[in-house]
């Protein structure tokens, strides 16, 4: 009953996290914010969805696959953000700084 | 809920594919068909058939995505503008769509247990398999075994479009041959320490892994097909990494150009020792003195047949573009 309601909180709580992402990747104002707000999705949401999901499935094969899912993206999905923001940057994708509108975004 | 997750996905599917039409940069839609694949792979999942969910996944998203960008990075990414025809195929398109939408009226509902695929043959794959084959998963006995034929042309359908792509692409035969060139350093990703620090440590359990879901397709959802779209993916990404070169000399041209035809020759090979053992072509319990090992034996060999040369064809054709485009 409890962990049932602990699950309920993690993955509510990544729920919200990758609606906030998602929210972010439409209105951050240039290339590199809507990544950083869209990392936020594979990173916390994703933290959060599978630990909850991991106390739904207790102490069974399910649990560990979920855990090396949970490795796996841990180590890609951070690793694709940085992938994208470099490969960006090189490509001479100026980040849009304060104040100034002339570089950046699209 | 099901359902409503089947609408949800369905809804992204549509979304999507009228931005692959509508986007012009090949390079988007090309990114948009990984997302559709990886949305109808999810489909197919929900409607309980992992094993084409899985193959989706793997091909549709992984590997067609890398071999459409080799293709890119030759043609370039712009959509070239074509403006007549276009009232032509918009007519082409909209009688398909009407006569597609028409012929959905006459299928039985989803999941309706007395359609005509439910009562033909399934019931009787579902009924015999454990008794004739007994493996848990009934995809691969009727694949491997019960419609072997269709397999079998399969796979020479693979070794066959393996052997077009690369006449097509017209890949310098010496260039992948010659593995004594020096390393090119400025090759792969050598800057980027991140990804190739990751993508170094990923490799070895993508290799594993597609031989797991190769050796486990008896048991659970996989088999060649599927693996060998994974160990093609962490070749691939290997040779993403350190370059084609270093690739080429952990598994040479030659080797991957003989594992196109080892698969087909398998294959066909396991149906003519089944045929002098005195049995039909592939009717694989003449195998062994037991019939069901023999199925398992015969299901065996066959799925690595499939296995090898699903790899043998995805990386040659990698490596031909990727040769083609040291050329231009």
């Amino acid at each position: 009953m409890i962990v049932d309601v602990f699950s309920m909180l993690l993955l509510i709580g990544g729920g919200a996290f990758v609606f906030i992402g998602g929210l972010g990747a439409l209105r951050m104002p240039d290339f590199y914010t809507r990544l950083h707000a869209a990392s936020l999705t594979d990173s916390m949401g994703m933290i959060l969805v599978l630990s909850g999901v991991v106390l739904q499935a207790g102490f069974s094969l399910a649990t560990l696959k979920l855990l090396v899912i949970f490795v796996f993206l841990m180590l890609t999905s951070p690793t694709a953000t940085y992938a994208l923001a470099n490969a960006a940057h090189l490509a001479g994708l100026a980040p849009r700084l304060g104040g100034s509108d002339d570089t950046g975004a699209e | 809920m099901t359902a409503l997750f089947a609408i949800f996905l369905l809804t992204l599917l549509v979304i999507t594919a009228f931005g692959i039409v509508r986007a012009t940069n090949l390079f988007v839609a090309v990114m948009l068909m990984g997302i559709f694949s990886l949305q109808i792979a999810s489909i197919f999942f929900l409607l309980d058939a992992a094993d084409v969910a899985l193959t989706e996944a793997a091909v549709g998203a992984g590997i067609s995505t890398v071999l459409f960008l080799g293709a890119l990075a030759l043609t370039g990414p712009e959509e070239p503008k074509r403006p007549h025809g276009r009232w032509l195929s918009l007519c082409v398109v909209s009688l398909t769509t009407l006569i597609v939408l028409y012929a959905t009226f006459d299928k039985p509902r989803l999941g309706d247990p007395n359609a005509p695929v439910h009562q033909h043959v399934a019931p009787w794959y579902l009924e015999n398999t454990p008794a004739l084959i007994d493996i848990p998963n009934v995809v691969t006995a009727v694949l491997a075994s019960f419609r072997g034929y269709d397999t079998l042309g399969e796979v020479f359908v693979i070794f066959t479009a393996g052997i077009g792509v690369m006449f097509v692409l017209g890949t310098p035969w010496s260039r992948l041959s010659d593995a004594r060139t020096p390393l090119d350093e400025a090759k792969g990703l050598r800057h980027h320490l991140i990804p190739r620090v990751v993508g170094h440590l990923l490799v070895p359990f993508i290799v594993l892994f597609g031989l797991y879901v190769q050796f486990h397709g008896d048991f659970g959802p996989g088999g060649g097909f599927q693996a060998g779209a994974l160990i093609a993916a962490g070749l691939i990404l290997s040779a993403l990494l350190d370059g084609e070169r270093a690739s080429l000399r952990v598994v040479p041209a030659r080797w991957l150009f003989a594992m196109v035809a080892l698969g087909p020759l398998i294959f066909s090979g396991v149906g003519l020792a089944t045929v002098l053992l005195g049995g039909r072509f592939l009717d694989y319990s003449v195998l062994s003195a037991d019939p069901v090992a023999g199925q398992h034996l015969g299901i065996l060999l066959i799925e690595a047949g499939v296995g090898v040369t699903v790899v043998g064809v995805l990386v040659s054709i990698f490596h031909g573009f990727a040769a083609r485009e040291q050329k231009n």
